[in-house]
């Protein structure tokens, strides 16, 4: 059993993972009151007209037999026509995908930056003040709704000195860091404290180890003992709790998205669950689902790149 | 049963510094210019919720260039704490609060962390008890050994690598090439106490102290590692201060040797003296309570009591709750001084006769 056994099996995972997600989402959405068919249509919609796009939609079958046809569907990679555009789903999604994955990378990327440095400070004075601080300000972060610490960042840095802008994706590589600059920092305020307070802990754990007195007795320069041998078996533990994290803020993306206009697959979710745009819906849920289980494959494959005890078989 | 390793190729059970040990001749004497290592009245105190434990309380000794001081007592006796001063790598809450602890003559205790660490590691290297904690899980073998060139000799990757290669060939790490590049749980428990051995020789130290470096390991491993330090020793004219509470080791390896008890030195002097013919009567139940291979004894005798509490240790001679020869003045402050004996011997104990008196007896034909 290599490591390429062990990636393959998590695949393999996926499948269950993902038809547990569809059918979740296709019975749920399917519970929500309003109809797409007079969503498109208007108020003044005829009966008539109603029935005509429910049976093009197959809206007009049973349930079961419904779901039947989607996974049928999905199987042959097709996530169906968006009812309200009238366009394949998968390429609505594919398209809208780059922005939310730039938001996750962007945010988680900010989030280390932000938490390394100030592990270390915290770790390298234990219960000093400067630990204190550093303990109790980001759960500011953690304690405020990620909307609207995005609305007070937006209000001081774009509207008050006109840093960033208000809104948007950006064009190019610069364009995107400068324009998402407010919204990864909004998730990343949100994700920073859990990282922050994992990586402090595992840095004490391993400020006591009698690896840490043998670097020490070698005389180790202390910048580089935090660096080489502190840090370096401190991210370790950390990585896990990073990865579990980022499958939430991969939800909590759908609130940013909207807050800053960013199209990404959460905004393009909101709006398809308001004009119940049910393929869209269902193609966007599973693109989440699929996204959590890969990033804590990450997680659980940089565990091992960085960890040499551990080995793939079992 | 972990004694008999170091007596596997001679007649007795306690050998002198001859044979196998380093430096065999007369290593105290040839010293040029006085000890490399002096430690006088050193104390270290700990804070913990029950008190101040007085871990180190007025420990003075020697270490002569090319030799190997042993340093030996129950657990908890300072032995560990003692190196750990020595180093300046005492754990948080302990603190050096008085006392020198002169290399070369010059004094370490007011060094600042990053003055210590131009001495650690170059000069003075440390050997620690269990060699998978003590080296780092996720660095390469070869790279903890290379650090120490590269950090302190500014040497380049590529020659520090190099050094790490010879050294890990003459600490007898077979295949070095290849074990440059694996990690610690790859090596035996014997092999990561040589990659040990290999990092505190990798910047020439003029004296490594060793913290019971066989204590975890078996005892054919046990032997050749003190085989392989007591010829290194030789051959680089390093000096050792080796704790235990293994006396025949100390017997194997070291020239000189402290008793230590609640903290302070006991007896002092030659190994052969110490052990062959105590003037403590903490020594004589050391070395009555370690079992002998060549001399079946009825039974172990063992010390009765136990160590003294070092947060309010007893009056006077800290043994003198536990001694068979205690009498009143034992008990008066302050605890009796280490007093000179013949042969550059000390002890501690005011009625150190009747050491001899005991030995005498026991040892008269029956």
């Amino acid at each position: 059993m290599g490591r390429m056994a062990f990636v393959l099996r998590r695949l393999l995972m996926l499948v269950p993972v993902a038809v547990g997600v569809t059918i979740i989402v296709f019975f749920m959405i399917h519970l929500i009151p309003g109809d797409p068919a007079r969503t498109i249509l208007g108020i003044h919609a005829t009966p008539r007209a109603v029935a005509i796009l429910h049976r093009q939609w197959g809206l007009d079958r049973p349930l079961v037999s419904q779901y039947w046809l989607f996974m049928d569907r999905l199987l042959h990679g097709n996530l169906g026509q968006s009812l309200y555009y009238g366009v394949p789903a998968t390429g609505l999604i594919l398209g809208r995908l780059p922005a939310t994955l730039w938001l996750v990378c962007y945010a988680a990327v900010l989030a280390v930056l932000v938490s390394v440095p100030l592990a270390m400070i915290a770790a390298s004075r234990k219960d000093g003040i400067r630990d204190h601080v550093v303990r109790a300000v980001p759960l500011l972060g953690l304690g405020m709704p990620p909307f609207w610490v995005g609305i007070l960042l937006i209000y001081a840095l774009a509207i008050h000195v006109r840093w960033f802008p208000v809104s948007g994706y950006g064009t190019g590589f610069g364009g995107h860091l400068h324009a998402m600059f407010l919204p990864a920092l909004t998730v990343a305020i949100a994700l920073a404290p859990v990282v922050i307070r994992a990586l402090r802990a595992s840095m004490l754990t391993v400020l006591g180890a009698e690896y840490i007195t043998t670097a020490r007795s070698k005389g180790v320069p202390r910048s580089r003992l935090f660096l080489r041998h502190v840090l370096r078996n401190a991210v370790i533990p950390a990585v896990t709790v990073l990865g579990i994290n980022i499958g939430f803020l991969i939800g909590g993306t759908v609130v940013i998205e909207n807050v800053f206009a960013i199209p990404g697959i959460g905004q393009l979710m909101i709006n398809s669950i308001f004009q119940r745009d049910f393929p869209v819906v269902q193609g966007v849920t599973l693109v989440f689902g699929v996204l959590v289980v890969l990033v804590n494959l990450l997680a659980d494959l940089s565990y091992a790149a960085l960890d040499p005890r551990v080995r793939f078989d079992r | 049963m972990s004694r008999e390793g170091a007596g596997t190729d001679g007649a007795g059970g306690i050998r002198g510094g001859a044979g196998t040990g380093p430096g065999g001749a007369a290593p105290g004497a040839a010293a040029p210019g006085g000890p490399v290592l002096q430690l006088r009245d050193l104390k270290v105190r700990i804070a913990t919720r029950r008190g101040l434990v007085r871990a180190v309380d007025g420990v003075s000794l020697e270490v002569a260039r090319g030799e190997a001081v042993g340093l030996v007592g129950e657990s908890g006796s300072g032995k560990s704490m003692t190196l750990r001063a020595i180093l300046g790598v005492l754990p948080p809450e302990a603190r050096v609060t008085a006392g020198q602890i002169l290399l070369d003559g010059a004094d370490l205790v007011p060094l600042s962390q990053a003055d210590l660490n131009r001495i650690r590691g170059r000069k003075i290297s440390m050997i620690f008890q269990e060699p998978m904690s003590a080296l780092n899980p996720v660095m390469r073998v070869g790279h903890q050994i290379a650090e120490g060139p590269r950090v302190h000799l500014g040497y380049s990757r590529s020659k520090a690598a190099e050094r790490a290669l010879d050294l890990m060939r003459r600490v007898g790490i077979p295949d070095p090439e290849r074990r440059y590049r694996a990690y610690p749980h790859e090596f035996s428990g014997g092999m990561r106490q040589r990659v040990m051995i290999a990092i505190a020789l990798s910047c020439d130290p003029e004296v490594i102290l060793c913290d019971e470096p066989t204590t975890a390991l078996d005892v054919t491993i046990q032997d050749q590692i003190l085989r392989l330090l007591a010829r290194l020793c030789r051959e680089s004219g390093v000096s050792l201060v080796f704790v235990t509470h293994d006396l025949p080791v100390v017997a194997q390896l070291c020239q000189r040797v402290a008793v230590m008890y609640g903290g302070q030195i006991a007896e002092w002097g030659d190994v052969r003296d110490v052990l062959l013919d105590p003037r403590h009567p903490y020594t004589l139940g050391l070395v009555r309570s370690a079992p002998d291979v060549d001399e079946v004894r009825e039974s172990l005798v063992a010390i009765p009591g136990s160590p003294p509490s070092l947060v309010s240790p007893p009056p006077g001679c800290r043994f003198h709750p536990r001694c068979a020869f205690a009498e009143e003045d034992c008990r008066a402050e302050p605890p009796p001084p280490l007093r000179e004996l013949p042969g550059g011997r000390r002890t501690a104990c005011l009625h150190h006769e009747r050491c001899e008196d005991v030995l005498a007896t026991e040892r008269s034909p029956r």
